[in-house]
């Protein structure tokens, strides 16, 4: 399991819930690796000025992983970890592959979530 | 503006930054550290740190959790992922203003922002990050499982990294800007002895290509001018550190390269401003050298602190 400030999402059936719930999502799937560890830094430190967004992360290497963000066509190019997908209302918004600093993840929030 | 007053302000939350606060905040002065990133700096890039003394190995991340929590448990207050709106070190009471928590102002303040890896700065560069362009090899390093790839740089960290990518890849051509490398002897000697690395010496990566995921790196022959195009999914690129020092041009003397200019005790050429770790202007950049500078800083600013204390009184 992930060591992370965010919540886990541990299932296919959670990830579906979340998709049908229409919330606004952020979902951080990667490891416990030296690319990774900012990336969820930065989504917990954004948790309080984006109170409307859920800030998730994934195991990468999970089974959910596989069946959920990995198969998405929004990431199949992807070969850096981690993988950042926005959802609004269940569809994909913004992808990103790979480190990404919090002025870059704000960028994203700002143009698609808010 | 709310307004926080302490004694000692740390800038940088790495291994520097953090001893400097557990040495700050250890000698009952409030300690306040702040960090633009992650705490734990470029010790969150090393996934084993085996050459820490007391400590066997373990992962940079895990150090400098541990580093974190020990300035904490001594009372330092430490906030990371801070915005700075500007900082002022010049007069007796520095400030640093930050996004969303107000101005924090002290008479002393220790600059230890730490390095970012180097890129080279191609806009072609920047469209392949994650789509086949990587500066972790343990991170990436399995996306690239058969395939052929490359690594740009020629110091210990691009050859060693060279050669652990080799597990996975099916070939690894190393490019590098001399005719020599600056790795350790021993470094070299592993990459030479590897039968999947390749070498192409004196090459200025000009161009990365490809459709959705890159597909090749472009290479002129610094000498003979010759383009080269070679075909690879992968690219990770070890050309060494730059000091985050942008946000200090103007203010505190830096050298040429940006590293900041310091005296044995850490001491800049501002009064009250004291600079460690891998931004100070230094031969040798390891965990334990920014440990020493941390150190020596904190030990000194605290003395400072004290005798204006004394003074006030």
């Amino acid at each position: 399991m992930l060591q992370t400030k965010l919540t886990h999402i541990e299932s296919t059936k959670q990830y579906q819930e979340l998709l049908t719930s229409g919330k606004k999502i952020a979902v951080v799937c990667g490891r416990m690796g030296p690319m990774c560890i900012p990336v969820y830094d930065v989504m917990d430190s954004l948790k309080t000025k984006y109170p409307d967004v859920e800030f998730m992360d994934m195991e990468f290497d999970a089974p959910v992983a596989a069946e959920t963000i990995r198969r998405l066509p929004e990431t199949r190019s992807f070969q850096g970890l981690p993988f950042t997908v926005y959802f609004r209302d269940g569809k994909v918004v913004a992808a990103t592959s790979s480190i990404q600093n919090k002025q870059q993840v704000k960028e994203i929030l700002d143009a698609k979530l808010k | 503006m709310e307004t926080h007053r302490y004694d000692a302000i740390v800038l940088g939350g790495g291994p520097a930054g953090l001893t400097a606060a557990i040495y700050l905040a250890r000698a009952r002065l409030s300690t306040l550290v702040l960090d633009t990133g992650t705490t734990g700096g470029q010790m969150n890039l090393s996934h084993e740190v085996a050459n820490y003394p007391g400590v066997l190995a373990t992962s940079g991340a895990e150090l400098g959790r541990i580093m974190r929590a020990q300035a904490e448990s001594f009372g330092a207050r430490v906030i990371s992922q801070v915005e700075l709106l500007g900082v002022t070190l010049q007069g007796e009471l520095k400030s640093v203003e930050v996004e969303d928590e107000g101005l924090f102002t002290a008479p002393v303040v220790i600059l230890a922002p730490g390095g970012a890896p180097r890129a080279l700065g191609l806009d072609s560069e920047r469209r392949f990050i994650g789509r086949g362009i990587s500066y972790c090899a343990t991170c990436d390093g399995d996306f690239f499982a058969g395939q052929d790839i490359a690594v740009i740089g020629g110091g210990n960290s691009a050859l060693e990294e060279a050669v652990s990518l080799t597990k996975y890849a099916s070939s690894v051509t190393i490019l590098h800007e001399f005719d020599h490398f600056q790795a350790h002897p021993w470094a070299v000697e592993q990459a030479r002895a590897n039968p999947k690395i390749r070498f192409m010496m004196e090459q200025m990566v000009t161009e990365f290509e490809g459709d959705e995921r890159l597909a090749a790196v472009t290479s002129l022959h610094k000498r003979t001018g010759k383009t080269v195009r070679v075909p690879v999914t992968g690219a990770f690129i070890f050309i060494g550190y730059v000091p985050r020092t942008l946000f200090l041009s103007g203010q505190v003397e830096l050298t040429e390269r940006g590293e900041i200019v310091t005296d044995e005790r850490m001491r800049t050429n501002i009064p009250g401003v004291y600079a460690a770790g891998d931004a100070r202007a230094k031969l040798y950049r390891q965990i334990t050298t920014a440990v020493s500078d941390g150190t020596v800083a904190a030990i000194h600013a605290a003395e400072q602190v004290e005798a204006w204390k004394k003074k006030a009184s």
